[in-house]
């Protein structure tokens, strides 16, 4: 082991990147256009869906609950209809996702607590406006509450669940998705730079003169990799402040915290990519193998879907991935002002993963040709 | 007598080397004796074993067979010494395309371990040496064919090592390069450095001191060019006559002719009678009357040719 070779290769490799327009538009590129793709396209929390109301009571309290249905946001009254007819023929030309029905007895019904007093139609073959559809039931709707209680005070129990929302009380998706973005940006670059970065020495030759020069395995691959842990470190800094300008991200908890969950993190990529890199014949094949590292971690860990709600076998697998972790403490760190301290479990599960891909990637990478 | 006895010096020894990749051997059962400041061909076709060979004497890969040792170092336990002591060009160009020719240079001195002063003027010593001072900021990726292989070799000898080993280093040049490139070896050969060179062209075969014919992964021949060419077991001819393609073909199928080239419009035969020249005007007049048949001297494709027909019907038998 000699620093005077691996400083050697650390600044090959940044001339190299220095002359690689692509890559750097890459390291730049990547993560802006995530975080704005996700922050305002891709929005989980479901808003202004196109609906039709038919009130067939037209009574004070059912105009009060379109109202109040209007003033949600959830739904965007776009017609108000007066036949069922119409509702089936809006809802297959696509012109609506959601229909309120509101019978002609209604203020009856109200009275009644066996009886629904409303009915809500959702086009159901899309999922997530099914599920937002079935939040209104659970919607703190204020004008049933005072029919009811008008008219048989104490047995209805239609708004009985308040939400209380802690973390995120205007329930903006951007607060959870951009601390998660900061790990599954880091799972996609880090990898992929580093895995291509050293099969590309073997795909361009360039591998056959180094295994005949002093230069160790070690040597090259530490190299390689160092001045991708500085590139991970802009990209964090990159979204923490495109966060904070654009979607008004706070950073709860210690900025230095956040610097070191990262930099064990990026480790942990960095030796993925280290290991995919002695299984890939070439740039392509690397990638490749990139692609099927961050497709599960993406899915399982907890940045798409909640991970309390996935089955057990799959929070198993869940656990192995470094992004599950940093997941729990970027948000702990960002949102909930959490010490790395108190999550220090998560933090010695990527450490792990780093001591287990080094020692194999070791174990595989000879410096011989066959 | 002291200079002398360090000529006689084996710097590389190989008994029974052998490679194979699954079924297939590539080197088989070879036996090589490499002497310092010698320049030690390996002339072979494509396919012959002559770039597994090398990367097995440089500790690329592990012999499955025999025993090598290189600059007294048993391979591949000393594997990690040999390359401190050895260059290596590669067939195809392997320094970055991407970095420029000094930015390649400076690397692989920091790699070798040189550094500061002593780093900067053997740089300098390099461009010289090699007509690579005009050429020193550009990329390596944009040189001519020629330029690669100077800067490809001034890589090689940076470190100034006791063997060198080059594959194929002439494959992508001009015949002026390649004179010139011939000139670089023979100067670092008198300066000492043994040379290993692999080559498919005869006439880099001819230039060498001591040369060794491959032929699917075994030595079919060895000894230097000249001895060769006196030893050859047969003799060679050049037939002048009005139909060469036809007698040609028809010479191509005795048993007693190993070659048959077209020159030009004369024919060049090679056959393995000492007494050739009556039994072969015999064989030509039959098909052409007026045809002539002159013994001529053998080349060292003649060599080559002889060499390899010869262990193709060993193997068939």
């Amino acid at each position: 082991m000699s620093l005077a070779r691996l400083l050697a290769v650390v600044r090959k490799e940044l001339v190299q990147l220095g002359r690689d327009r692509l890559t750097f538009a890459m390291i730049v590129g990547i993560p802006t256009l995530q975080l704005l793709l996700f922050g305002f396209a891709i929005n989980l929390d479901i808003r202004h869906l196109p609906a039709a109301v038919l009130d067939q009571a037209n009574t004070m309290h059912s105009r009060e609950l379109v109202a109040e249905l209007a003033s949600s946001q959830v739904l965007d009254f776009r017609r108000v209809v007066a036949a069922p007819q119409e509702i089936d023929a809006a809802m297959r030309r696509g012109e609506i996702s959601v229909a309120v029905v509101i019978p002609q007895d209604f203020e009856t019904r109200l009275a009644r607590p066996d009886r629904p007093a409303w009915q809500v139609v959702v086009d159901g073959s899309d999922q997530s406006v099914q599920a937002a559809a079935r939040q209104l039931s659970a919607f703190p709707l204020a004008s049933l509450d005072y029919g009811a209680a008008a008219n048989r005070p104490g047995t209805r129990a239609v708004p009985s669940v308040e939400i209380v929302n802690f973390y995120n009380p205007e329930r903006r998706a951007p607060i959870n998705t951009v601390p998660g973005l900061i790990g599954v940006i880091l799972a996609m670059t880090m990898v992929i730079f580093t895995a291509m970065a050293i099969v590309r020495e073997r795909e361009r030759g360039n591998m056959e003169m180094l295994i005949a020069t002093p230069l160790s395995p070690f040597e090259l691959t530490i190299g390689k990799v160092l001045p991708y842990v500085g590139i991970g470190l802009v990209q964090v800094t990159l979204i923490l402040l495109l966060g904070e300008l654009v979607f008004d991200v706070p950073v709860r908890g210690s900025l230095l915290e956040v610097y070191l969950a990262a930099i064990v993190y990026i480790a942990a990529m960095l030796s993925l990519g280290v290991f995919i890199s002695t299984l890939a014949d070439s740039q392509f094949q690397a990638m490749q193998m990139a692609f099927f590292t961050f497709l599960p971690q993406i899915l399982l860990s907890g940045f798409m879907f909640p991970y309390d709600g996935m089955p057990r076998a799959a929070q198993w697998l869940a656990e192995i991935f470094p992004l599950t972790h940093f997941l729990r403490l970027i948000r702990g760190i960002m949102l909930r002002d959490a010490a790395l301290g108190e999550m220090w479990h998560e933090l010695a599960a990527l450490a792990a993963f780093v001591v287990v891909m080094l020692s194999v990637a070791v174990l595989r990478f000879r410096k011989r040709l066959d | 007598m002291a200079a002398e006895a360090r000529a006689q010096e084996s710097v590389i020894v190989a008994h029974g080397l052998t490679k194979r990749f699954g079924d297939l051997v590539a080197v088989d059962h070879l036996d090589l004796d490499v002497r310092r400041a010698e320049i030690y061909g390996f002339l072979g076709p494509n396919g012959c074993g002559k770039s597994t060979t090398i990367r097995m004497l440089c500790g690329l890969l592990r012999p499955s067979e025999g025993e090598v040792s290189v600059l007294g170092q048993a391979l591949p336990r000393g594997a990690e010494t040999v390359k401190r002591a050895i260059g290596y060009m590669t067939q195809k160009f392997s320094l970055y395309e991407d970095l420029s020719v000094r930015q390649n240079l400076e690397f692989l001195a920091a790699v070798h371990g040189l550094r500061g002063a002593s780093a900067r003027a053997r740089l300098e010593e390099m461009y010289a040496r090699y007509h690579l001072g005009e050429l020193k900021e550009r990329l390596a990726g944009t040189l001519s064919g020629g330029q690669k292989q100077r800067l490809a070799l001034a890589g090689a000898v940076l470190h100034e090592p006791e063997l060198l080993l080059l594959d194929e280093p002439t494959s992508a040049v001009d015949p002026q390069s390649r004179r010139d490139f011939w000139d670089a070896l023979f100067d670092l050969a008198e300066a000492g450095t043994t040379l290993l060179v692999s080559t498919h062209y005869m006439d880099e075969a001819e230039r060498c001191h001591r040369l060794a014919i491959l032929d699917r992964g075994r030595l079919v021949a060895d000894g230097s060019p000249q001895r060769l060419m006196a030893d050859l077991p047969g003799s060679t001819f050049r037939v002048d006559c009005g139909q060469p393609r036809r007698v040609q073909l028809a010479l191509a199928r005795e048993a007693h002719v190993l070659g048959v080239a077209q020159i030009g419009s004369s024919l060049r035969v090679l056959t393995d009678r000492r007494d050739g020249a009556d039994w072969l005007r015999e064989r030509v007049r039959a098909i052409d009357a007026d045809a002539e048949v002159e013994a001529v001297a053998a080349n060292l494709e003649d060599v080559f040719v002889a060499a390899t027909r010869k262990s193709a019907v060993e193997a068939a038998a």
